[in-house]
């Protein structure tokens, strides 16, 4: 693969990551974003899949097809299960922030996200770490739809979110840590994941909303 | 000033006032089609400005001069922005102006000149589609021009001809993530500013949600055609723009008359093409309740700004 297919197959990546986590903020629809997040998993997976490819690892190509079964397939699918359980609450109707002003929150941390992975890129220049801000941005703007969102399964989605840039970040700045520790991270993620799914659900059993702000007292 | 973009200019600016008209009737004929209907035919709305032109108009008394010059104004600035801007030519006619805060300048001189129109006739209905259109244009004029900065940075010229020369020369830009966002964005704000149909519904003259209608309301004859038809060539205009900023093949670079033919017939095919989708588009689409339109134009700001951020820290190809 020539380098400059290679850069902007990277860059291609990143922007389909950073269109995404932008696209999880501007939809209400709980399915819509659900369908978003499945594809940000394959931009990340494709991501990393580009990377294998220009070093030849065959490591990494087995960890970018574990990432697209994990965040396209797994993820997704627990996702859409949780919310076929909820039954007919599907959209996020008042976030705490409204959307306009968080796509313009979002906006300011995309700048703060290029702001202080500066120094990152300045340690070693090259095509992958350039696209390190993007990475950044992403979990940025998955730190804020975690604390800006009222339900528990769109909070589950900026959790997710924030992952998916965590490990964008990881890939671009080392390569890959290895197998064992992505394998083990991914684990993690998923046992959160199923863990969220089953107090989502109990939280609905008993107080019949997942609407965080209304759980105001203690019951027994 | 050479001669190509003399020329250039003379077949744009013939191309956009002749063709204008004929684009909307198209647009409106793929509607009717999709929609079950017969449709007027594409040179309906020729007949229609026609028949007003004939007409008298008639300005609402108590209106001064505000009123009277607003068409002129809009589609003086129009024709302008149809002259320098790179539709057929790389080269432009007036250089110094196919600059884009220049036309993006001009286009909006249009647009508040036809919004002060609106206010200047004291009704309800002038005086609230000019405040929704100002409500609009704030936030639309800073996502145009920074999604076409965006580009601009690579080339490091705010000329538009130039970056047109510069996508021609390094095809392979074209897919990078930083057009890919821009287009997107400029797309959004192009469909807000010429009141196409998630924003603004062109065909209905309901008094509760309509923009662009309300400020026209009290033209009558022949001012009511120049706004008809300045409306169709911004609608044209930015199409072209959209269209070559991001897919300039075609365009000519020399006076030769085959490269002139190809470059008229690249920009009709590629207006027409964007055209179409945008009506097809539409007949899918429902309009956006007014308050949720800001949330739509934050988004492609946002869209915007992330493209200028890629253009200046993701790599460069070479």
């Amino acid at each position: 693969m020539s380098h400059d297919l290679y850069v902007q197959l990277l860059d291609l990546a990143c922007g389909l990551l950073l269109i995404t986590s932008v696209l999880v903020l501007w939809r209400r629809e709980l399915t819509v974003i659900i369908r978003v997040f499945a594809l940000q998993g394959a931009a990340l997976a494709a991501l990393v899949a580009v990377l294998a490819v220009r070093d030849g690892s065959v490591e990494l190509g087995v960890v970018a097809v574990g990432l697209l079964v994990l965040r396209a397939g797994v993820l997704p699918a627990l996702l859409r299960r949780a919310l076929a359980a909820a039954g007919e609450q599907r959209r996020d109707v008042r976030p705490l922030v409204n959307v306009a002003s968080s796509l313009l929150a979002a906006a300011v941390l995309a700048l703060l996200g290029h702001a202080i992975s500066r120094p990152l890129v300045a340690l070693a220049p090259s095509a992958a770490t350039q696209a390190v801000p993007v990475g950044m941005t992403v979990v940025l703007i998955g730190f804020f739809v975690l604390v800006t969102r009222r339900r528990a399964l769109s909070q589950l989605v900026g959790f997710l979110l924030m992952d998916n840039g965590i490990t964008a970040v990881g890939f671009l700045t080392t390569s890959g840590a290895g197998p064992a520790v992505e394998l083990g991270v991914s684990l993690d993620v998923l046992m959160v994941v199923l863990v969220l799914q089953i107090l989502t659900t109990r939280m609905r059993d008993t107080f019949g909303d997942t609407d965080l702000d209304e759980l105001r007292e203690l019951r027994d | 000033m050479n001669a190509l973009g003399v020329i250039g200019g003379i077949l744009q600016c013939l191309l956009v006032i002749g063709g204008a008209p004929l684009l909307i009737g198209m647009m409106r004929q793929v509607r009717a089609r999709l929609e079950g209907r017969a449709g007027a035919g594409i040179g309906q709305p020729w007949r229609d400005l026609r028949k007003l032109l004939r007409k008298e108009s008639i300005a609402p008394h108590g209106t001064g001069e505000v009123f009277r010059v607003a068409p002129l104004l809009l589609v003086s600035t129009t024709a302008v922005v149809a002259l320098v801007a790179p539709f057929v030519t790389t080269a432009s006619a007036v250089s110094p102006v196919a600059d884009l805060f220049a036309v993006v300048a001009l286009l909006a001189l249009g647009t508040v000149a036809l919004a002060l129109a609106g206010l200047d006739t004291g009704t309800a209905f002038g005086g609230m589609g000019a405040s929704r259109e100002m409500t609009i244009i704030a936030l639309v004029e800073p996502t145009l021009l920074v999604s076409i900065f965006a580009l601009s940075v690579r080339v490091g010229s705010t000329d538009l001809g130039a970056i047109v020369t510069s996508a021609l020369h390094d095809p392979a830009r074209v897919i990078s993530p930083v057009s890919l966002l821009a287009a997107v964005a400029l797309g959004v704000v192009i469909i807000a500013e010429t009141g196409r149909l998630p924003v603004d519904n062109p065909s209905t003259h309901l008094e509760l949600t309509m923009v662009h209608e309300a400020m026209t309301l009290e033209f009558a004859g022949r001012d009511l055609a120049l706004v008809e038809w300045a409306s169709a060539m911004r609608l044209t205009v930015f199409l072209g723009l959209l269209a070559n900023l991001f897919v300039p093949w075609g365009i000519a670079t020399s006076a030769a008359p085959l490269a002139l033919l190809v470059g008229v017939a690249a920009f009709v095919a590629k207006v027409a093409l964007l055209g179409g989708l945008l009506a097809v588009g539409e007949v899918f689409a429902a309009k956006l309740r007014l308050f949720r339109v800001p949330e739509l134009l934050a988004g492609s700001f946002l869209l915007a700004l992330l493209a200028v951020a890629a253009s200046f820290f993701l790599a460069q190809p070479h």
